[in-house]
């Protein structure tokens, strides 16, 4: 009995941020994901395609500078193989020194950061009417909502209704808090990109996999958490049982 | 109390060392063979938790602290490649930032388990007095911790509460850029922020060697709230306790590891994963859960000054507890009107605690329209020669545009006045209009009253 008051005490005291109010977009539906629950791990094919989506697409404007190509081999992430990630890695070119110690530029390898679209934030604003696309790397992490937030936002565009004013350049998506975002729909047809294990590149199937790349992106440790996690637990419960018995016997002859 | 139990030492070298540094004296008499009442409860265990906890934070700090680069520009990424890079990176991190809000859910049930059992009451006035001082520097330090990510609520919390200090009439702006060491939160407040979370750890620990010292002279209290009488109302603090608390410890870290390892991100905010940025304000700056109650105290009071007054005196109140409280019975169980009040202490905790984590025009309740408002756009509306279905129109659309609303902000104001009103006016005059029930004339009796040696042992404390 104790011990049940005391979980809803606790429990009660966690509730608390989730009454945080959300603001005035439309909340985002929960999805099913491959890496929900305390089994859930990511599907690897869904990562590799997601890569190709946040390459060919979002790139364009966005940059991940918390990420290096190497990470795209990782285990419990997309575990492209060596070859792969060197090859992808070496589209891009980086700054560096030549010889003589001048600017010049150089194939990347596994080891360097994401290469950004734009020098720098003036460049990235020039680009974009203004805006600022933020960089990806913890962006599911960064909104509430996560994963189904970003999958919500990328396939939620729709015709601004009648009483709304636009802004200049600005597009209607629902779950956008204030519903004016910079951003013109940027999964707006099927078939962006040409997947190579044979998936069906529709809209929604593009939006699912890039949403499943940036949450990896934003927490590339999630496989191993969860798997040391169930192992932790197991034990924590067996070491608490067993202090259980030893605790029951113990006091069996102690009035208190 | 404690002295009726003496160390023996039983061969020549503990008896060489004995008299040069009588340590493992002290291990003995203070812990081992601590004499303990034997009827304490599991809301007893949370000391221990609050102990381990306390290490786990300094040990997982000092690591995460060799990775951590203390700059304006670096700290985001560097906590970053903590999570991604460095060898179980992401479990300190998750281990060190869960771990404040588990040690803060320690601290709340330990001190309200103070409360019920009266614990503050003679002879443990300063046991209690340097609980609340931990429990302040444990508020300091997790407001300086929560700075350091340097994410957008690190630099909007640090500009908030460091603000609150420029309420203090003529020095507010001085004291206020010496906290920060520049004219706003910058780079300086971030270094400086740094070294003192490092440092007020380890003052804690410090008082925690006095609390517990605190705790060794008069001994334990325990849920029937009456003083130990001899050797038959206590057992050895080991193995007994060792390891009751060790269950409980166990329990508790299930909880625990649950938010690392499943749900680690649960009870922080989404916008610390945005990089600081001083010319964007969030939407909604809130702080950590555990300090949500006395920001809606703060909030409550339209005076800033006055705000910044309630919310300190919520937590200064807590000194002078022990001589608030003008009954002599310590353990509520025996004081009827006390533990009702003591309940709804609670519910006006959690209370405040909601209405810290609302915008604070949230409305609860919806208290019809502006009457006076409607009429005079009405009566506008008239002049302007406005009549039949338009002026309807003009009274409906003006009454769904002006209502009164019953908002968070009301309900923050009577709860406040509940939270001062339990330490002010019920603790001082229950104590003096109550008829506490019969106390029994001690533990053993007690406990024996309620079930024999026979009986298997059940986790029973007198309020069950
Ligand atoms: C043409 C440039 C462009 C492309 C291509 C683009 N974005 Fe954006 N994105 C932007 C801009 C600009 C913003 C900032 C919008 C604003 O703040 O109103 C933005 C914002 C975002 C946001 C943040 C929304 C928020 O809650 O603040 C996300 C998430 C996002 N983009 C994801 C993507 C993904 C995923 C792709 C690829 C499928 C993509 N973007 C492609 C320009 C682009
Ligand atoms: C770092 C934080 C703290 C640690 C490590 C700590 C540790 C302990 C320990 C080990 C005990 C004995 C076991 C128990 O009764 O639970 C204890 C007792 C006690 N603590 Fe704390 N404590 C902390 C914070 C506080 C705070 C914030 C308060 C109150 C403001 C407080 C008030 C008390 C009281 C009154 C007792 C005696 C309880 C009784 O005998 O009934 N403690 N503490």
């Amino acid at each position: 009995m104790r011990l049940l008051a005391l979980a809803t005490l606790s429990l009660s005291l966690l509730a608390a941020p989730l009454a945080v109010a959300a603001g005035d977009a439309k909340h985002p539906e929960h999805q099913h994901w491959h890496w929900d629950g305390v089994f859930g791990q990511f599907d690897r094919g869904q990562l590799q395609r997601g890569f190709l989506v946040y390459k060919t697409v979002c790139a364009a404007c966005h940059g991940m500078n918390l990420l290096s190509y190497r990470n795209l081999g990782d285990e419990g992430g997309p575990e492209f193989p060596e070859d792969a990630v060197k090859a992808i890695a070496a589209g891009y070119q980086v700054p560096s020194l030549d010889e003589d110690g001048q600017p010049a530029e150089r194939p990347a390898t596994p080891a360097d950061r994401f290469k950004g679209p734009h020098p720098n934030e003036i460049a990235a604003r020039a680009a974009n009417n203004g805006a600022l696309p933020p960089d990806l790397s913890v962006i599911v992490k960064a909104r509430h909502g996560g994963a189904d937030y970003i999958y919500a936002l990328l396939t939620g565009y729709k015709d601004a209704p009648a009483d709304m004013t636009m802004g200049a350049g600005m597009h209607y998506n629902p779950y956008f808090a204030g519903g004016q975002i910079a951003m013109a729909a940027p999964i707006a047809s099927d078939d962006l990109v040409e997947y190579a294990d044979g998936t069906k590149a529709t809209k929604d199937q593009m939006a699912r996999d890039v949403t499943a790349f940036l949450t990896w992106a934003s927490e590339p440790r999630l496989e191993e958490r969860k798997k040391l996690g169930v192992k932790v637990m197991a034990f924590t419960f067996v070491f608490a049982l067993v202090l259980f018995m030893a605790y029951r016997r113990l006091w069996r002859d102690v009035p208190h | 109390m404690a002295g009726d139990y003496k160390y023996k030492p039983t061969n020549g070298f503990t008896r060489w060392l004995d008299s040069r540094l009588p340590i493992w004296r002290m291990v003995d008499e203070q812990v081992l063979n601590f004499p303990t009442p034997k009827n304490l409860n599991y809301w007893y265990t949370f000391g221990g938790i609050l102990t381990l906890m306390l290490g786990v934070q300094i040990i997982t700090g000092i690591v995460l602290a060799m990775h951590y680069t203390p700059h304006e520009k670096l700290a985001f990424d560097s906590v970053e490649r903590i999570m991604r890079d460095v060898n179980y990176g992401w479990m300190m991190r998750y281990l060190h930032s869960n771990g404040a809000s588990m040690f803060f859910i320690a601290v709340y049930i330990h001190m309200f388990r103070g409360l019920y059992y009266g614990s503050y009451k003679a002879p443990r006035e300063v046991l209690w007095i340097l609980g609340v001082i931990i429990y302040l520097l444990m508020m300091a330090t997790a407001f300086l911790g929560y700075t350091l990510p340097w994410g957008q609520m690190s630099f909007w919390g640090a500009t908030v509460i460091t603000n609150f200090f420029s309420a203090i009439p003529f020095v507010g702006e001085a004291i206020t850029q010496w906290l920060w060491g520049s004219f706003a939160v910058d780079n300086s407040t971030l270094q400086r922020f740094f070294s003192l979370h490092y440092l007020l750890p380890f003052v804690i620990a410090g008082v925690v060697i006095l609390h517990i010292w605190a705790l060794h002279v008069p001994g334990n209290n325990n849920p029937l709230g009456i003083d130990v009488r001899g050797p038959q109302d206590t057992v050895a603090f080991h193995p007994y306790y060792t390891v009751k608390d060790g269950f409980a410890i166990a329990v508790f870290l299930l909880l625990f590891f649950y938010f690392v390892f499943f749900n680690p991100n649960y009870l922080g905010h989404t916008d610390n994963y945005i990089p600081a940025n001083p010319l964007v304000t969030p939407a909604h700056i809130v702080p950590e859960w555990y300090f949500l109650p006395f920001y809606a105290i703060l909030r409550s009071v339209p005076d800033k000054l006055m705000g910044v007054i309630l919310m300190f005196g919520s937590i200064f109140v807590l000194f002078f507890l022990p001589w608030l409280d003008t009954s002599r019975v310590r353990s509520a169980a025996f004081r009827p009107i006390y533990r009702q009040a003591f309940w709804i202490f609670v519910v006006v905790c959690l209370g405040l605690g909601w209405v810290g984590a609302q915008t604070t025009d949230y409305k609860i309740f919806d208290l019809g329209p502006k009457t006076d408002v409607v009429e005079q756009i009405v009566e506008k509306a008239k002049a302007d020669n406005v009549t039949g279905q338009a002026l309807e129109a003009v009274r409906t659309q003006a009454e769904e545009q002006n209502r009164r609303a019953f908002d968070a902000t009301d309900l923050g104001r009577i709860l406040t006045i509940l939270y001062f009103a339990f330490f002010l006016i019920a603790i001082p005059l229950i104590g003096v209009v109550e008829t506490p029930k019969a106390l029994p004339r001690s533990i053993s009796e007690a406990v024996l009253a309620h079930g024999g040696s026979s009986q298997p042992a059940r986790p029973q404390g007198a309020h069950a």
